[in-house]
């Protein structure tokens, strides 16, 4: 008999409890409704929701982005979950999005691992399934599998999350962090510090109120929109955790060259600045999740910055500094003051001083 | 031992205890205040003072006028460079260009 | 920001510089010896490192970076004495962050932390005395570190802890004080210094009196200055105006903060809870007279020494060790046999490399630069 396959649309299960067990993570039904509950019914995605074991792509369907594939991981472990200006769903998406689009790649497909400690609340998973959503949508990928797990209580600090994603670099897109070169111009695409700053503040040790947030948000738009006015751009990073200095260091090694900033120009606002004073922290070292560091070629440099600009993610947008040929793999900056220091690699992390 | 930042005093949060809250740039933070409180000048008087802040304790009331002298001496001092070097420019001009 | 950003400005630097270099251009320096002038406070060492205010300065003079950094001066007995009470179960220790990573004979509180001792950052003591109330089982520990400018807000905290009633709470001291310091400093055969910046926020509690001696008995010139760079530029400026003159006197740049008798409730809160040791020890410079405080008998149930069995062990610095030398700033950092080799921030083997204003962790983070032009 030749009858066409019925295609059942699921109906989704559901969660009566509020918090997660570790029956949850037993892989039978209490597991199944969890994920439908929690991710399924927010992640909507058709390749998602037949929760097959992998998710399936037409390769002709990619190649129309371009001609190489760009994939990805990262694991967030941040803590606290949920801070100004956002929570460690949002965080995942925007981190992932933003990796395979500093590689000049169109961001398409994501996956969730979740490893959630017992006792954990269904409405906060529920929130960070939101936010993730919400997110994704933002900068149009599609999380479509995952995976979920439930440790003992303890065992991994509430919730662990790993993102990996997949994106399609255009044809003739050639991002490198050794391309740098004399005479290219180094951008950010505005403020620095926030995300560090929201963070140590949000955990409270320092007991400080500001209205700091984190400045967590995709960048692919706005990475379109520079490579499209600024094509011989040579390399993008963002500016995570050891901040700009670090990125600095790393395009300065990587590519033998000498990069000098200028103190004055490197945008922060007031709130985080006296953030860092009062802590004895230093901007440049904060981490950011919405800021990209770009290194343009100095024809070029004024159309990036202008590209960067018009965008809602870039409009304090700044030249902060320049490559040039003096010894390779240092990064120097002129301090507001008029005088000239080393900008190195962070060594540990930075502990607030109290001299 | 040292790292004080000022700030200013917003209002006052605990008269016995001596706590206040500062404001530091747009970030605020609760501070002790005993160190710079008297019988002239009681904790109520307190709010709208610049303190040095070390650790959570003010340590000091920032002296404007001392600041404001500090800083016009070196303004002075940057007149008188100017005119110094405005002097041996014009007497530069008036002797030629003699090598 | 308000009373920072002033102090910061590049313009009024370059008037600075420009009289500094008149100054020593009028005043017959010898090639081989430049001025000497010692900054005592690791915050002055600091600031110096981050605005790159050494560049900016012409070739006579020479800033030999001072003890002042009690982060630096911890001796890793104390440090062991602090992993052994945090070690124990019942004890929440509190600590400042850059202490944290200072290493002891086996681990800092950073290890000891990683290892499962309850170890917790704070900003404050009084954040310390909160945590105290918040758990009232537990013992709550403040590591009490820091020259004259913090040994008040201890005081401070212990007297509102014995005002609240609060039991489960006690300070592991290592205030320490500053005179005897310079005082060893002026008394080292080895150093020859001709000028000092003075710590400033200790000043602001001692006020600056207490310096008189360096004037009178040395003969050497003391300028209080801020910690803005230009208050160091605006008070080596003074040092160097002092030499040329033949004066020895102590001036007070800083005189915005630091009043001439220092902070009276301040002196009297520390006079009331704490006493002079006899000696203590220092790290790289061995046992000073009269350095130290401790908490009197009638605050013994707020001293974490009593009520803790510390091992109290003097352990000797490492062998290749020569933080004593440069701390007396009689070697700079890079002439230590070890620096940038075996000891690195990564792998630190002395104090001076660990805290971030060691002035070995300064040069190897920011220096390097020394001889760049001056402001433009």
């Amino acid at each position: 008999m030749n009858v066409a396959p019925r295609i059942r649309t699921r109906t989704l299960g559901q969660v009566h409890v509020p918090t997660v067990t570790l029956s949850h993570g037993g892989g039978g039904k209490a597991m199944k409704d969890l994920i439908d509950d929690v991710f399924v019914r927010a992640f909507d995605s058709a390749v998602l929701a037949p929760l097959e074991d992998q998710a399936r792509f037409d390769l002709s369907d990619l190649a129309r982005h371009g001609d190489r594939l760009a994939f990805t991981t990262d694991s967030f472990v941040v803590d606290p979950l949920v801070f100004p200006g956002g929570d460690i769903g949002k965080l995942a998406v925007c981190g992932t999005v933003n990796d395979l689009a500093v590689g000049g790649a169109r961001p398409l497909y994501l996956s969730c691992a979740v490893i959630v400690e017992e006792g954990v609340t269904i409405d906060l998973l529920r929130q960070i399934a939101g936010s993730m959503a919400r997110t994704a949508a933002e900068a149009g990928v599609e999380i479509v599998t995952g995976d979920t797990k439930v440790v003992h209580r303890g065992a991994c600090d509430k919730l662990f999350l790993t993102t990996t994603g997949i994106g399609v670099i255009r044809e003739g897109v050639h991002l490198g962090v050794h391309l740098a070169r004399d005479g290219d111009v180094v951008m950010v695409n505005g403020v620095l510090g926030d995300h560090g700053a929201a963070i140590l503040c949000a955990r409270g040790d320092m007991a400080l109120a500001t209205a700091i947030e984190s400045d967590c948000a995709p960048l692919n738009g706005l990475i379109d929109a520079l490579l499209a006015a600024a094509p011989g751009v040579r390399f993008l990073r963002d500016a995570t955790r050891g901040g700009l200095a670090t990125v600095l260091n790393e395009i300065a090694e990587a590519s033998q060259v000498a990069i000098e900033i200028e103190e004055r120009a490197t945008p922060i606002r007031e709130d985080v600045k006296a953030f860092c004073e009062i802590l004895g922290l230093d901007p440049l070292y904060l981490a950011n999740e919405g800021k990209i560091v770009v290194v343009a070629p100095p024809e070029e440099a004024e159309a990036a910055l202008a590209a960067l600009r018009r965008h809602p993610l870039g409009g304090c947008a700044a030249i902060v500094g320049r490559v040039h040929a003096g010894e390779p793999g240092r990064v120097t900056m002129r301090t507001v003051f008029g005088g000239r220091r080393i900008v190195d690699m962070l060594v540990g992390e930075q502990l607030p001083r109290i001299c | 031992m040292c790292l004080g930042i000022p700030g200013r005093i917003e209002r006052i949060d605990d008269v016995a205890r001596k706590l206040a809250t500062v404001d530091v740039g747009g970030v605020k933070r609760q501070v002790n205040i005993s160190c710079v409180v008297s019988d002239e000048h009681p904790v109520s008087s307190c709010v709208g003072d610049w303190v040095l802040i070390h650790v959570g304790f003010a340590m000091s009331r920032l002296d404007e006028a001392e600041a404001a002298e500090t800083l016009r001496i070196l303004t002075e001092l940057g007149e008188a460079q100017a005119e110094l070097e405005a002097m041996r420019l014009s007497a530069a001009t008036t002797m030629g260009a003699a090598p | 920001m308000k009373y920072l950003d002033e102090f910061r400005d590049s313009a009024k630097a370059s008037i600075l510089v420009r009289e500094i270099e008149a100054l020593v251009a009028s005043m017959d320096i010898a090639d081989d010896k430049p001025l000497n002038i010692m900054e005592v406070c690791g915050g002055h060492t600091h600031s110096i490192f981050r605005y790159g205010v050494e560049g900016m300065l012409p070739k006579q003079i020479e800033l030999v970076h001072g003890p002042g950094c009690p982060v630096c001066v911890l001796p890793m007995g104390r440090v062991d004495d602090c992993v052994a009470i945090a070690e124990q179960s019942h004890v929440i220790f509190t600590t400042f962050g850059d202490a944290m990573r200072v290493p002891g004979s086996k681990k800092s509180l950073l290890q000891a932390k990683a290892d499962g001792a309850d170890v917790r950052m704070v900003y404050s003591p009084m954040d310390a005395l909160a945590i105290a109330r918040a758990n009232p089982t537990r013992e709550v520990v403040f590591f009490g570190l820091g020259f004259e400018t913090t040994t008040p807000s201890t005081a401070l905290t212990i007297l509102q802890a014995e005002n609240d009633g609060v039991t489960n709470f006690s300070v592991f001291c290592n205030h320490i004080t500053i005179v005897p310091t310079i005082k060893a400093i002026l008394d080292s055969p080895d150093l020859r210094l001709d000028g000092f910046l003075g710590p400033g926020h200790v000043s602001m509690v001692i006020g600056t009196a207490p310096y008189e001696f360096i004037a009178r008995v040395y003969r050497k010139p003391m300028v209080v200055a801020g910690f803005e760079p230009l208050d160091i530029l605006q008070s080596i400026w003074m040092v160097v105006r002092q030499i040329k003159e033949g004066r020895a006197e102590i001036e007070n740049q800083y005189a915005r903060v630091v009043p001439e008798d220092g902070n009276a409730p301040a002196l009297r809160a520390v006079s009331r809870v704490y006493e002079l040791r006899e000696f203590f020890e220092w790290r790289g410079l061995g046992s000073i007279d009269h350095s130290g405080v401790r908490l009197r008998d009638e605050y013994a149930r707020f001293d974490a020494e009593r009520k803790f069995a510390i091992p109290n062990v003097r352990v000797a610095d490492p062998q290749s060790c020569q933080c004593g030398e440069v701390l007396k700033g009689a070697i700079k950092p890079w002439q230590c046999k070890v620096f940038g080799s075996a000891c690195t921030p990564e792998t630190p083997l002395g104090a001076l490399m660990v805290s971030s204003e060691g002035a070995c962790a300064a040069y190897y983070q920011y220096g390097g630069v020394k001889h760049h032009e001056a402001a433009e």
